[in-house]
């Protein structure tokens, strides 16, 4: 169990069941008065923020959260599976709980999925991924228009910006931090 | 950053001593490791060897210096509190105390007026003001005084006494007055507090609900907490007493009583004390909202 005076940035309790990490924290204690910790926490399945206070005395119960390395296999309407390659279990998660990381996720992507007791509540991507341009409008030379950009749909069904040369069936390199281009893969 | 806020720091304490010495105060050190710290409710000491603590201040000794006819005094030194950490807090910091006989908390508020308006004209002289939580507070404006009564019901609608049966005082203090405080131009001092929250401090003539205690805030950052001293040793003694039937009750260690200070505070005269954080006063000094950033380490840095 965790005290008061273990919290700080970082840590990562249960609380009415769901995992939270402590995103802000301060001690507070005005003059001669009981002290009061100040807390900022994410809930680590729905991202939502809560503010709690706690007060001397109160214990918290660690959060014990995993990081497996697993490969996206395939997806069945809204159900994403992933599978551990060593292990051979596998796991399925909401598209709500991916959010944008299911614009990148190509079939044998190898990511890494946070284990909250049996439960996947999330994945961390690799920061780049390649992906095939599926369509896009073809380059028009002599265009003036000054656009230096252009929509562009990859593989996975993801729409983001690409420069003008960019044409169909290219591999292009995507920032999974940003979802923006980021080049092409030459060759 | 830190370089320069390290000949900010060592400003402010030398323009400090300069301060009290031109005043004729006495500067005094006193042991830092004592056998016991006036016990209170919330306040725990770090206990070093068998029957020795590091002080929490160093009020006990000051105090017994008063009795022995001592006039003026000041000391700047380190204090200990256990497990306090945070924005505003370090478990060891420095402190300003200082204390003058025949005086009531009148004369300290005038004290902290001039003295903070020395510090602005010596440390900062571009400005001539203090900034907290991007709030410039300016020390040559007139100062406000507000009672704690006045303050919960303005700024919170609600009664002090009635937050404290419910053990709101703190959450109200903090999250509602402090940030009221903060919207201030001028320094504010809060005074008058209900006697239960000023266990070494004299009650008011005529009302034994409220204590002369002030508290004085810049920015809503509580910089000094001050007195008009206690000086009967029976009622002293009740009131640590009372401190260690709360500790009991709520788990904490009950800590042995300064009776050597009990002796002889019948010979101190009426007097006031108080007590700065010199850190949190670099802070304002400094502009800046983080304890971290005007020490030369942190506990994490160690």
């Amino acid at each position: 169990m965790y005290t008061v005076a273990d919290l700080k940035k970082g840590l990562k309790i249960i609380l009415d069941g769901d995992p939270y990490l402590v995103v802000a924290f301060d001690f507070v204690k005005p003059g001669k008065g009981q002290a009061l910790y100040r807390t900022k926490m994410r809930n680590m399945i729905n991202g939502s923020l809560l503010d709690r206070t706690y007060r001397s005395g109160e214990s918290f119960e660690p959060a014990s959260l995993e990081e497996r390395s697993m490969e996206y296999l395939y997806k069945e309407g809204d159900h994403y599976t992933f599978m551990d390659q060593q292990t051979f279990e596998q796991v399925v998660m909401e598209e709500d709980t991916l959010g944008d990381a299911k614009n990148y996720l190509l079939e044998n992507l190898k990511v890494e999925v946070m284990l909250f007791g049996e439960k996947a509540i999330g994945i961390s991507l690799p920061n780049f991924v390649n992906l095939r341009v599926t369509a896009t409008e073809p380059w028009a030379k002599g265009d003036t228009s000054g656009n230096d950009s252009k929509p562009a749909t990859v593989e996975t069904g993801y729409v983001l910006r690409v420069p003008p040369f960019i044409e169909e069936g290219e591999l292009i390199v995507i920032d999974t931090r940003t979802g923006e281009y980021s080049t092409r893969v030459k060759g | 950053m830190k370089m320069d806020a390290l000949w900010l720091r060592a400003n402010v304490i030398k323009t400090i001593r300069d301060f009290f010495w031109e005043r004729g105060f006495l500067e005094v050190e006193t042991p830092l490791l004592i056998p016991a710290n006036a016990p209170e409710e919330y306040i725990n000491p770090i206990i070093t060897l068998p029957s020795w603590q590091l002080q929490t201040s160093p009020e006990i000794c000051m105090k017994r210096l008063l009795c022995r006819g001592h006039q003026k005094l000041f000391q700047i030194s380190h204090c200990w509190r256990s497990n306090e950490r945070g924005s505003r807090h370090l478990s060891e910091f420095t402190m300003l105390e200082w204390y003058r006989a025949g005086c009531d908390y009148k004369t300290l508020m005038v004290d902290c007026e001039e003295m903070l308006q020395h510090i602005a004209k010596t440390c900062i002289p571009e400005s001539g003001y203090f900034e907290y939580n991007s709030a410039r507070i300016d020390p040559f404006i007139p100062w406000q005084r507000i009672s704690v009564q006045e303050a919960f019901l303005h700024f919170g609608q609600v009664d002090v006494y009635d937050c404290l049966r419910k053990g709101l005082y703190e959450e109200i203090l903090t999250s509602v007055i402090e940030p009221a405080l903060a919207k201030f131009d001028a320094p504010v001092i809060l005074l008058d507090y209900p006697a239960e929250l000023a266990a070494l401090a004299r009650t008011k003539p005529g009302d034994n609900n409220l204590s002369e205690r002030f508290e004085l805030y810049l920015g809503g950052l509580e910089l000094a907490n001050g007195f008009s001293e206690l000086n009967d040793p029976l009622e002293q003694r009740v009131r640590f007493e009372e401190a260690n039937r709360v500790r009991s009750n709520i788990g904490q260690a009950v800590l042995p009583l300064p009776e050597p200070f009990l002796d002889t505070l019948a010979y101190m005269p009426p007097s006031a004390g108080i007590a700065l954080g010199i850190d949190r006063l670099v802070m304002l000094t400094a502009g800046t909202d983080s304890i971290d950033e005007i020490v030369a380490f942190t506990p994490e840095d160690l």
